[in-house]
């Protein structure tokens, strides 16, 4: 039993190593790029849409509905790189149920990847936001005492993204092989269901999270800028 | 008892004290959240979307740590180095 669908490797030359992670990778994508291209092919002003132009818009519009209320900025902004996290990870850990398939993100290498984009995202939109010193500044905010505590929390945030969205998929996989040598009559399914299910909300949670990284670096012009009507409370 | 069997001991006992301690702990502090989230709930049923969105941010925060443990048993499980260092030096399969 693997661990991660980096042990299968189909194809090797020196170190140049085609796993099954990175095959998998590249059908996701290519799969999502082929969606979107057949569905966006013929666009059109009539007021009747395909099937697959509501989906996409109904996709779309809920990702920028939450933006918009996780954030609270214009979620133009955000909009194509926590949409191109959540629609990876989500394509990646739906496809479960085809036979044969190994999710990409049951593999610490494609988590971490996509964690390290996060890590490289976030001081990207605070400086576009800000400039670079005033990003800088907000390393030291609370007191230049936090510094050290401000740059941990950077790595060990990342890390646990990587590690969290890994060790879902990875104790989904590993507990269906298991409960498949004990009871393989019905109990896979359920919990392949269950699996779909925690599939999902991981990829809510990792875009969530990365959003609310992103905006937790971008926002403090934001509340300066707009007086705050006060917080009705219920 | 020679090295092999000692560090098998120990990596399968470690492994299950770890996911052992790690899961319990992390779901009794998952099971409170969630049960404060549900009296919020009910007496603010208007801000319904924004409880169940912390919930579930909170919930998988909290999470995390009980994944850290149940990573670390199986790494010592299927992936221990030790394990690996030892059997290819004793020249067992």
């Amino acid at each position: 039993m693997n661990i991660t669908p980096d042990a299968i490797v189909y194809w090797q030359m020196g170190y140049v190593k085609v796993t099954a992670t990175l095959v998998f990778t590249w059908v996701i994508m290519a799969l999502l790029a082929a969606c979107s291209w057949l569905v966006t092919r013929r666009l059109s002003t009539d007021t009747r849409l395909s099937r697959g132009l509501n989906f996409l818009e109904i996709l779309v519009i809920g990702i920028r509905g939450q933006i918009r209320d996780v954030a609270g900025q214009n979620p133009d902004r955000f909009l194509p790189f926590i949409g191109t996290l959540f629609l990876f990870i989500v394509v990646s850990n739906l496809l479960v149920i085809v036979p044969g398939y190994q999710s990409p993100t049951g593999s610490l290498s494609t988590t971490a990847a996509l964690a390290l984009c996060v890590f490289v995202a976030i001081p990207v939109f605070g400086i576009a936001d800000r400039g670079l010193w005033g990003h800088l500044k907000t390393y030291i905010r609370p007191h230049p005492l936090m510094l050290p505590f401000n740059v941990l929390g950077e790595l060990t945030r990342t890390m646990s993204l990587a590690i969290r969205l890994f060790g879902n998929i990875m104790s989904g996989s590993m507990i269906a092989a298991t409960v498949l040598a004990i009871a393989p009559l019905l109990f896979p399914i359920l919990l392949n269901a269950l699996g779909l299910l925690i599939g999902v909300i991981q990829a809510y949670i990792f875009s969530i999270l990365a959003l609310v990284f992103i905006a937790s670096a971008t926002r403090v012009r934001q509340v300066e800028d707009q007086s705050h009507p006060p917080c009705e409370t219920g | 008892m020679d090295n092999v069997e000692l560090i098998g001991m120990v990596s399968i006992i470690t492994a299950g004290v770890t996911i052992g301690f790690g899961a319990p702990i992390t779901a009794i502090c998952e099971g409170w959240a969630v049960s404060r989230a549900k009296t919020e709930l009910a007496q603010q049923p208007d801000a319904a979307p924004t409880i169940s969105r912390t919930l579930f941010i909170g919930v998988a925060m909290c999470k995390s740590s009980a994944i850290y443990g149940f990573v670390v048993s199986m790494i010592l499980i299927f992936a221990n180095p030790f394990w690996n260092h030892v059997v290819a030096a004793s020249g067992r399969q």
